[in-house]
């Protein structure tokens, strides 16, 4: 009976640590900016605001939101695509070059992006990619590469062999595996790949920072440093603006919270 | 034989798109970097070869120095952290009472932010003069206790501060990975423990413990090798500062080749950076069978 209430207590106060700093983001995101000041910080404001929030929107916002959203499209696309090829000759098209590839990949996951920021940098900029949105997408791809592989290449590995034969005898070639067989058997890998890549790729920070500087074509994390500097006294815009910036995550929570979190941890739970 | 070349043909074509941007954008930078780092060059004018001096000067710097002690200071105090409060966060949200998968709604929530509003948040919490935290504390009378908790001169505040905020972003990442471990555990093993009337310290230590081996080292991996380089995070909350207490290796390195124009003296970092992230990632398969946990994690 102690230990349930001890488990309990601890379990609320955790509870309240993950929650409270999300919450105040809330409160000041609907106050004014004088009531900012004055008001007690820890409660919600007495007279909830909008005005922050249309503000934000005002303030090129949804552009901003757009450049996100294309990046971050195009790169889950080409990522689901190029992995899954790559994943389905590294399984079922054994060879020296399969598996060499392979190999490559599976170094690749221990690059850090920070060690090759500076010669990325230099290399977008001579291929002409410097501030377009190809100069966050092309890298994105890259570095997503060697994990979304190897959780595809694991996942492909356990269709069971008769699948394929059975097919085959049918006079199914290569590609109609490929499409008819295994695209469809891997929804689920393709899923938490998709997923993962797309979390990844909406908050990164470093490669738009250093690879764009056109204000038109910030992403949000970026933007949201830049907006920083502009209202440093004007917090609860940017508060309200850190909330738009999570709107498509925040949504996602609502409706599909157990596959948000399945993704996440895509090929690292297990 | 021709169809055996058929099929190499074929795995040729459908690698090469993921090999042709995988050797672009990260194994040809990667190896740029080792090439920048022995020149010397402002980004702009003319490159210089100077052979190992950009590496001589790394080692003769006291900046650079501090920055690697730093960055290994970092990843273990935000293991130490993380680790036990991720397992305890992690077997709680396994258990089966129906509130503790409402409490997992709640905990999980820090992971739908980015670093940067991650920062941003915690910036205008402990801002010294508006902050959450410092006005509650004034409000209840410990006002001492109130302190610039991201640029103050106190030694290791700022540091402690920033594990602190670290661990909030991340230990739901992990709780999550342990929670999905404990699940796979067998009930059987609890259930004959719990006919031989073992204490629930006991069951954690000789069960639940050992069976989430694989999951404490994945886990392990994915902290050291983030706490490696950990940018977005720092870069908003402090720059590398107050006085470079907080400069570690990835921050130092952007502020070299980007803020002062040294790309390669900056890339001698970058260099430095991938080392030990490869030394890291090799020791961990070497000493815990990582390589086995690969072939074993299947997709999702």
């Amino acid at each position: 009976m102690l230990r349930k209430t001890i488990v309990t207590t601890l379990g609320i106060i955790w509870a309240i640590v993950s929650l409270y700093p999300i919450l105040y983001m809330v409160f000041e995101s609907l106050r004014t900016q004088e009531t900012y000041i004055t008001g007690l910080p820890w409660l919600p404001p007495a007279h909830p605001y909008l005005g922050n929030f249309q503000d934000v929107l005002a303030q090129g916002f949804v552009g901003y939101f757009v450049n996100s959203a294309i990046v971050a499209i195009i790169s889950i696309v080409m990522i689901l695509v190029f992995s899954l090829f790559a994943a389905y000759a590294i399984v079922r098209l054994d060879g020296w070059f399969s598996s060499r590839a392979f190999t490559l990949f599976l170094a690749g996951l221990a690059i850090p992006i920070q060690a090759a920021i500076i010669p990325l940098y230099i290399l977008i900029d001579k291929m002409g990619f410097y501030d377009t949105l190809w100069a966050i997408i092309l890298p994105s791809v890259a570095f997503a590469l060697p994990l979304s592989i190897l959780i595809l290449v694991n996942f492909i590995r356990d269709v069971p062999k008769e699948l394929y034969e059975a097919m085959s005898i049918d006079g199914v070639g290569t590609f109609g595996l490929l499409f008819r067989l295994v695209l469809p058997l891997s929804r689920p890998a393709m899923m938490a790949v998709g997923i993962y890549n797309f979390v990844q790729i909406w908050n990164n920070f470093l490669f738009p920072l250093v690879l764009t500087s056109n204000p038109k074509l910030q992403t949000l994390p970026l933007a949201l440093q830049h907006f920083e500097g502009q209202y440093t006294m004007n917090v609860p815009a940017i508060m309200a603006a850190v909330i738009l910036s999570a709107v498509p995550l925040i949504i996602a929570y609502i409706i599909g919270r157990k596959q948000l979190l399945a993704g996440m941890t895509a090929g690292f739970s297990r | 034989m021709p169809r055996k070349k058929r099929t190499q043909r074929i795995a040729i074509l459908l690698l090469a798109p993921s090999l042709i941007l995988f050797i672009v954008f990260g194994i040809v930078p990667m190896l740029g970097a080792v090439y920048l780092s022995l020149v010397n060059w402002n980004g702009i004018g003319h490159q210089t070869f100077v052979g190992l001096s950009n590496w001589v000067q790394f080692v003769k710097d006291s900046s650079a120095w501090h920055s690697i002690l730093l960055t290994f200071e970092v990843m273990i105090l935000t293991w130490v952290i993380q680790t036990p409060l991720s397992l305890m966060v992690g077997i709680y949200l396994a258990g089966k009472q129906r509130h503790r998968s409402w409490m997992g709604v709640i905990y999980f929530l820090p992971l739908l932010f980015s670093s940067v509003a991650v920062g941003l948040l915690w910036s205008y919490i402990l801002d010294p003069n508006f902050g959450l935290v410092n006005t509650l504390l004034n409000a209840i009378h410990l006002k001492f206790l109130a302190a610039n908790w991201l640029g103050s001169t106190r030694p290791g505040l700022v540091l402690w501060t920033l594990v602190a905020i670290v661990s909030w972003q991340y230990i739901p990442f992990h709780s999550l990975l342990y929670q999905a471990g404990r699940k796979q555990i067998a009930d059987s093993l609890y259930e004959a423990a719990r006919i031989d009337g073992v204490t629930f310290w006991k069951e954690f230590w000789f069960i639940t413990l050992p069976q989430l081996k694989y999951t404490v080292v994945t886990s392990t991996v994915l902290m050291l090798t983030g706490s490696l380089t950990f940018f977005d995070l720092i870069y908003i909350l402090t720059d590398g500062g107050p006085n470079e207490e907080t400069n570690v290796l990835a921050v130092n390195m952007y502020n070299t080749a980007f803020n002062k124009s040294m790309i390669g003296y900056g890339s001698v970092f970058a260099v430095v950076i991938a080392i030990i992230g490869i030394i890291l990632s090799i020791v961990m398969t070497k000493f815990t069978g990582f390589r086995k946990l690969e072939s074993q994690s299947e997709g999702v």
